[in-house]
């Protein structure tokens, strides 16, 4: 490959605000301090102060606002382009949600406001409780967990408590070899140890490993974690006898609610078994990723499970003589695993994922489930009828649900072609690519996830931009092997990054 | 369609042909006949987008925000002034739509971000490496006993009763799940007891908690209260208000192995809690335990400098159940909206806002203190928040003060039953000379209406 010539982001090179620092610089202007200026010294210890402020930048608003510009222009984002990355339903974020968000009742509430004087953050709350509630078909919310992973750790406390309430201490968490990474994470975070669970040929749960899992030490069977539809984008039909076994063996089901863009309206988690299940805002609910959060983590659950729901828990009391009903904090919840965070949650998160439910309504959410997976199969369709057909082949050849993974096995073999190769050459091609090398157990996996919110036309584009790579990678290999070549900065060095971290600024 | 779907009647029979299906229905046959809904979810039809704008504006009418009423409520969430920027850039679709940098070639502008940030909080704390931020304040502490036990292998906990309330909880909670035990140290004059703490820590401790300001506004003497952790060992983790770093010493300066904390009033709103983030400073020695994402500088193929997710494998993503935290999405987009902040205020009006806030607050107090039935609950020096102690029920107290229009400040009796009478008052820029006269003038008022048993 000749060498091109430098694109004008690329010539520019990164320069961090720090070192476009002049002493002297300044944005801020505060108020005067209208109190006496009596010296620090006489207020705290000198010894309890700071001889130098710390090293901040020293620059004025507008070249803030330039550098900061600058750097959004060296992100792809989902408002500019097809952003098809497996599991992470990255689907449309309606601007409503921004606005409401940033009401004054909501942005400049105080989270320790008395309840008396927050009746409408709570019963907001309380709402999306309800809503999330019969979206998942289990009876109880608690909206507290801040992202799916926390929800994990919650589900997994409260496992832990419920067997503890029973006078058990079981040690086992069940989880299949394609679970999220952060499943196996929580697991030993909360004190548990995980037992894997091979997968069938179908692509779902080995019932024979499971059973065979659970015999090797029934007592000790704490929880099976699971996504349904799961992380290869198949809906698991043994589910039922899968939930028998578990509840059999006297363990609880939890749900790895991921994946829950693929079933809205169709199918509900509590009525498949599971006893507790985690809701991601910021997939199926459309808030924002935010480049890697905020998100949400709110956890349904079951009767059972009920009671050990973390502290506190918004409740609502029925008025009594024709007075509204009010809405509180209950903080008396002597069986609780306790807070898992300061105050109650992310509740900007929750404004947003309120509107986004009243917006789409019951219709609305089943019609985007079923939108959804509408958008994988035919774009699996679209690939199979393609070189991809051959190169890139599905891994388990049935219909998908929300998403689907292909094996990039036969590409690299027959092309040299790697999965990670054709995913920075998408880079140049203006996509964002799939998830890759993962689930685990596919070998050179890409997981495609396109959500509903996308057009048949980015479907059909995102279609001809891998045939068109794997017709150019059949011509030529090493040009997948360099790219990307259009990207603010080419492939980089992710190995020193971790050999010799350098991670921050030197000043 | 949906509000938010564009495939037409046209679109969706070409699909379903391609496919090789009659309906979506076939798609949805993998799941078994017993487990479908069959019927519409229990919630109402869609509406139109001017309705749910009309129903989220009455939802948050009836709540009084700080715009509403003055706000003197703190207890780890703070009333600042967030410059226009903030919004301006972080609503920018190219930050506010991504995902996490898992491509770094298309996601250079995020990971610079964190590179900056992380610079900032190593600056701030005055400790060399920073995470890219954790989800809020009281979980990150809960993610600095995780790595206290996998870098100590033990499993005691000494807590110090200024730890914030919810901080304490939270670390109680993960610790019945990692195993940990917690002792707890009382305060002595506002201050965390030294000879108590000093008694508690031994051999067997992983780590001393601290907090300064502490819970109660106590500037903490962190340096002589951690000598015990280093004596025996064990980590010293201090969690510290990041708006106080431009005049307090930092916690790095004075032997924390963590220093971490709520994030908010950098740079985001108060949200009735949420999102904001929590931000972790570590020793060097602790770079391959910490919890969170860290961006790293390196250099692509051609030379150029650049930035990447650094050390993943200590990610759930790639270690899976020998991850060192389950952290996966956290908070970048609060993390950015901290370090438009800090560059708008910079090295001089970060130090400037500090000691602005500490002079109103010892004006405030005193002021405060001076009102009939109204005493200092302790006399250590404060930073930004002091307690006091009501000669008269705190609640019915800040009734009063409500109707004139003023959050008058935190009820310590909520988490402290031994200070039934308390009240913390937090101070913020935004709060004037004047608007802190009229709560002196408030709460007077209040407590003698109280005291003399008139009616509210």
């Amino acid at each position: 490959m000749t060498p091109l010539a430098e694109t004008p982001m690329q010539r520019e090179r990164a320069t961090t605000i720090y070192e476009k620092s002049k002493p002297g610089r300044r944005a801020a202007a505060l108020p005067e301090a209208e109190v006496p200026e009596t010296p620090l010294e006489e207020l705290i210890p000198a010894g309890l102060l700071r001889a130098e402020p710390p090293n901040l930048p020293e620059i004025a608003e507008p070249e803030i606002v330039r550098h900061y510009n600058k750097l959004s222009r060296r992100n792809f984002d989902l408002d500019s382009g097809f952003y098809p990355l497996g599991s992470c339903t990255m689907k449309h974020n309606p601007r409503l949600n921004e606005r409401v968000a940033a009401l004054p009742g909501h942005a400049r509430l105080h989270p320790a406001q008395d309840p008396r004087r927050a009746q409408g953050a709570l019963e907001l709350m309380w709402l999306l409780q309800r809503s999330l509630a019969e979206i998942c078909g289990l009876p109880h919310v608690s909206l507290q967990p801040s992202a799916g992973s926390h929800g994990e750790l919650a589900g997994l406390l409260l496992t832990r408590a419920f067997h503890a309430a029973r006078g058990e201490r079981r040690s086992k968490v069940l989880a299949p070899d394609t679970s999220h990474g952060t499943n196996p994470a929580s697991v030993t975070m909360a004190g548990f140890e995980t037992v894997k669970v091979a997968t069938n040929e179908r692509g779902g749960v080995d019932i024979e490993d499971l059973k065979a899992r659970i015999e090797d030490d029934p007592d000790q069977v704490a929880c099976l974690m699971l996504t349904n539809p799961n992380t290869l984008g198949l809906f698991d039909e043994n589910i039922e006898e899968i939930a028998a076994l578990i509840h059999a063996a006297g363990g609880t089901l939890y749900y790895d609610g991921a994946n829950l863009n693929a079933v809205m309206g169709h199918s509900r988690p509590g009525d498949m078994g599971f006893d507790i299940v985690h809701v991601n805002l910021h997939k199926s609910f459309s808030q924002p990723h935010g480049g890697g959060g905020p998100g949400a983590g709110p956890i349904a659950v079951s009767e059972r499970i009920e009671p050990f729901l973390p502290r506190p828990q918004v409740v609502r009391r029925e008025g009594e003589n024709g007075h509204a009903p009010s809405y509180d904090l209950d903080l008396e919840r002597p069986k609780s695993i306790g807070r898992m965070r300061g105050f109650q949650g992310n509740f900007g998160v929750f404004v947003r994922s309120y509107a986004y439910i009243l917006s789409l309504g019951a219709d609305g959410l089943a019609e985007a489930s079923e939108t959804a997976v509408l958008n994988a199969n035919y774009l699996k369709a679209r690939l199979a009828g393609g070189r991809a057909g051959e190169r890139l082949p599905v891994a388990f050849d049935r219909h998908c649900m929300h998403e689907f993974v292909l094996s990039g096995k036969p590409m690299k073999k027959e092309l040299g072609t790697a999965t990670l190769d054709l995913a920075k050459r998408l880079l140049d091609f203006g996509f964002h690519p799939p998830t890759v090398y993962f689930p685990l157990l596919v070998d050179e996996a890409l997981m495609i996830e396109p959500t509903e919110t996308e057009t048949k036309e980015s479907l059909d584009a995102f279609a001809d931009a891998i045939e068109e790579i794997l017709t150019e990678a059949e011509a030529d290999p090493e040009i997948a092997k360099q790219a990307p070549y259009t990207t603010p900065v080419r492939r980089l060095d992710e190995v020193k990054a971790t050999r010799r971290p350098v991670v921050r600024q030197p000043l | 369609m949906t509000r938010y779907t564009s495939a037409t009647p046209g679109d969706r029979a070409e699909m379903l042909a391609a496919i090789g299906v009659d309906s979506p229905a076939d798609l949805f046959a993998q799941i078994p006949e017993s487990l479908r809904l069959n019927r519409p979810l229990d919630l109402e039809p869609g509406l139109p987008e001017a309705e749910v704008y009309e129903r989220l504006a009455a939802l948050a009418a009836r709540n009084a925000d700080a715009e509403a009423e003055v706000c003197f409520v703190g207890a780890g969430m703070y009333d600042h002034y967030v410059p226009a920027i903030v919004d301006a850039i972080t609503q920018r679709s190219e930050f506010l739509t991504p995902y996490t940098p898992y491509q770094p070639e298309i996601s250079q502008g995020g990971l610079q971000v964190m590179f900056e940030f992380q610079t900032a909080m190593t600056e701030l704390t005055g400790l060399p490496v920073s995470s890219a931020g954790l989800y809020e304040g009281p979980s990150s502490v809960a993610s600095a006993g995780y790595l206290a036990i996998g870098a100590t292998k033990r499993r005691r906990f000494v807590v110090s009763r200024g730890l914030h309330p919810h901080s304490r909880e939270t670390l109680a909670t993960y610790a019945t799940g990692f195993g940990a035990e917690l002792v707890e140290v009382g305060l002595e004059g506002g201050t965390t007891d030294a000879a108590a703490l000093a008694a508690a820590v031994d051999e067997e401790t992983a780590a001393v908690f601290l907090q300064s300001p502490n819970f109660l506004g106590a500037v903490e003497d962190v340096e002589a209260l951690g000598a015990a952790a280093k004596e025996h060992g064990a980590l010293l983790v201090v969690a510290c208000d990041p708006m106080t770093l431009g005049v307090l010493r930092p916690p790095g300066e004075m032997g924390a192995d963590v220093a971490l904390g709520e994030g908010q009033p950098l740079g985001n709103r108060l949200d009735f809690g949420g999102p904001s983030f929590g931000f972790f400073c570590a020793t060097e020695e602790q770079i391959r335990r910490m919890p969170g994402r860290i961006a790293g500088e390196t250099d692509d193929a051609d030379g150029r400098r650049g930035f990447v997710l650094a050390l993943q494998t200590r990610e759930q993503h790639i270690r899976r159940e020998k991850a060192t935290n389950n952290i996966c999405t956290a908070q970048a987009l609060n993390a950015l909206a901290a370090m438009i902040h800090l560059a708008w205020l910079g090295r001089d009006g970060f130090r400037e806002l500090g000691e602005l806030l500490v002079r109103r607050t010892a004006y405030a107090r005193e002021r405060l203190a001076a009102v009939d039935g109204v005493e200092l609950l302790h006399e250590a020096p404060v930073a930004r928040e002091f307690a006091l102690r009501l000669d008269a029920p705190v609640a019915a107290v800040l009734d009063r003060c409500a109707e004139r229009g003023i959050a008058a400040g935190y009820p310590l009796g909520r988490d402290y039953p031994e200070h039934e009478d308390g009240l913390l008052v937090a101070i913020t820029e935004r709060r004037t000379r004047a608007q802190i006269d009229a709560l002196a003038e408030a709460l007077g008022a209040a407590v003698a209406a109280e005291r003399e048993g008139v009616a509210a």
